[in-house]
């Protein structure tokens, strides 16, 4: 227990910036969603109707909505899988080596730096189906590369630029979770026999479990709800709605669809997910420090 | 070193550098391209060597306009990024230091209440209610300038999620002898806590600045004067024009300089970004 001072006001007046800044800015549009969700507005804003849960009905309803949560798993759980299984390749092998690796490791890490959007950007010129190099290189190897038409190849194109930046984050964490794997298991293992192989996948791997679990975790929350900007500057959701994800149908519906009930009642279901996805974080989180 | 295989080892290099290529393998194009006149790109075409126009095109989108449909030079919003990015980081850190010392050090009524209500900011990524936001931010006037550029984003749970953790660190004999030489709760504050929590504050500018110079959504919907364009979004500006006109050279040639900050801040200052990212996930 901390020694604590005893004055009352003053906690308050220490508190009073943070607590107006969240009211102003969070529970206010928060409490404005949920109120907008059970209102059908037109849309000049002019006149609005208790609609009750019917906005809440049509999402259920619609099969774009479904399309979208399809989208978005796949488009998360491709992220995630893919920046994991890289990053966690690139580190054990930065693990194993001995000079150079603050050097590889500076060399990996800065992505991190990037905005999604600038990730898109960057990429979305590489395949450019009409001039991208990587796209011309397709199109001699017999594969006809266009992610303007071609909507697997437009959730191609935005899983690379969101997996790309996210690498530089896995790969450190990775790197720290191998450096704390016991060296003596290692050495008992390798007197007995085991080859670097089969060491990595009876000793290493399961051993780095709580780490690989947090870091699934933490990946598909930012492919849920960071690669706004990689979907905004690239395929605009497109074509059709195939890189729609729920984030982006929220924004898509509100501002440029002006269904503000429909976007409000999204939002709503975003911030139960939201929630959701904070109580097994933080779950996992009590976990971790039982295994530490 | 636990044996040696030199096959493994070359290996293990050899994979690292193959990934650093591939990680690095956009910025070079960009590079590249944004060292051509806009009338090298066309169909079936792009340079992939470095061509003579690099300093033209550099010093045009930095000192005259970044073109294609952005009138106002790299600099300048560079200098509104900068604004914006130091807004977020200085308000995120200095709300979070002071309610984090409200919640650890002085015990009042509905102190958990508080708690959890800064909890839920977590919880509620902007672009989850970014309507709303944005109507909010409409009514209260702050469309198109500074304060509603950064106030809307400075409330920040992580930051007092640490910082509560650092003072909870702190053992309460030291705060019982600062009382006991007669310190009251300000000098504490400033004499002892702050000096202490020296290195989480920088470990988390690192990233906070990171977190302020990508913003993109936000800026994107509340500004339409190009007086408060911030880099990043301009991005999104400058590739709405019509497909042929775009100008790639000068969308290069930004988009490197709207990562080149952010990047310059984790290499520089490597160590404490690593801290302040292991840091703010505890």
């Amino acid at each position: 227990m901390t020694v604590t001072f005893p004055q009352k006001g003053l906690p308050w007046l220490l508190l009073l910036p943070q607590l107006l800044v969240t009211a102003v800015f969070f529970l206010w549009p928060a409490e404005q969603a949920l109120e907008q969700a059970f209102y059908r507005e037109d849309a000049f804003g002019l006149s609005r109707e208790f609609v009750g849960l019917e906005n809440f009905a049509d999402l259920f309803s619609d099969p774009l909505y479904y399309q979208s949560l399809v989208t978005t798993l796949v488009f998360s759980f491709s992220v995630a899988i893919a920046g994991l299984s890289v990053a966690l390749l690139l580190a054990v092998m930065a693990d194993r080596i001995i000079r150079g690796k603050l050097a590889y490791q500076t060399l990996l890490i800065w992505p991190y730096a990037v905005a999604p959007a600038l990730a898109g950007v960057l990429w979305w010129i590489l395949f450019d189906p009409s001039m991208g190099p990587i796209a011309l290189w397709l199109g001699a190897a017999g594969v006809e590369w266009n992610h303007y038409l071609d909507g697997n190849q437009a959730m191609i194109l935005v899983v690379i630029a969101s997996t790309w930046k996210q690498i530089s984050y896995n790969f450190l964490f990775f790197l720290a979770g191998l450096q704390a794997v016991p060296r003596s298991l290692i050495e008992a293992a390798a007197i007995d026999g085991a080859s670097p192989f089969k060491r990595f996948w009876t000793i290493v791997f399961p051993l780095l479990s709580p780490t690989t679990f947090f870091l699934l975790v933490v990946n598909l929350v930012y492919a849920f709800f960071e690669t706004f900007g990689v979907i905004d500057a690239t395929t605009k959701g497109g074509p059709g709605q195939s890189t729609t994800t729920l984030v982006y149908k929220v924004f898509d519906d509100g501002f440029v669809g002006l269904d503000l009930g429909g976007s409000a009642a999204q939002s709503v279901i975003l911030m139960g997910i939201v929630g959701l996805m904070t109580v097994v974080q933080f779950r996992f989180i009590e976990r971790k420090v039982q295994y530490s | 070193m636990i044996e040696n295989r030199p096959w493994l080892t070359f290996t293990s290099h050899a994979t690292l550098l193959l990934g650093i290529a591939l990680v690095a393998l956009p910025v070079w194009m960009a590079l590249v391209a944004s060292t051509h006149p806009a009338s090298a790109f066309g169909v079936g075409h792009i340079p992939l060597w470095f061509g003579d126009a690099g300093a033209a095109t550099w010093g045009a989108v930095l000192f005259d306009k970044a073109g294609n449909g952005v009138d106002v030079p790299v600099w300048f919003m560079m200098l509104n990024s900068l604004i914006m990015a130091l807004g977020i980081t200085f308000g995120k850190i200095a709300i979070s230091l002071l309610s984090a010392y409200a919640i650890v050090f002085f015990r009042f009524p509905l102190r958990g209440f508080c708690f959890w209500i800064i909890f839920m900011t977590l919880m509620l990524p902007v672009e989850v209610r970014i309507v709303p936001t944005f109507e909010v931010v409409a009514n209260l006037g702050l469309l198109n300038s500074y304060t509603g550029l950064t106030l809307p984003l400075i409330a920040s749970a992580t930051a007092t999620f640490l910082f509560r953790q650092c003072f909870l660190s702190i053992p309460g004999e030291l705060v019982e002898a600062a009382r006991m030489d007669g310190a009251g709760p300000w000098r504490f504050f400033f004499d002892i806590l702050l000096p202490l929590s020296r290195t989480n504050i920088a470990a988390l500018f690192v990233i906070l600045f990171i977190y302020g110079w990508n913003q993109y959504l936000w800026p994107l919907l509340i500004t339409t004067d190009d007086a408060y364009y911030t880099l990043v979004m301009s991005i999104k500006r400058m590739l709405s024009v019509t497909d042929g006109d775009i100008a790639w050279n000068q969308i290069m040639a930004t988009t490197l300089l709207a990562m080149l900050p952010p990047v310059a801040v984790v290499i520089g200052m490597q160590q404490l970004f690593v801290k302040g990212l292991v840091d703010s996930e505890k």
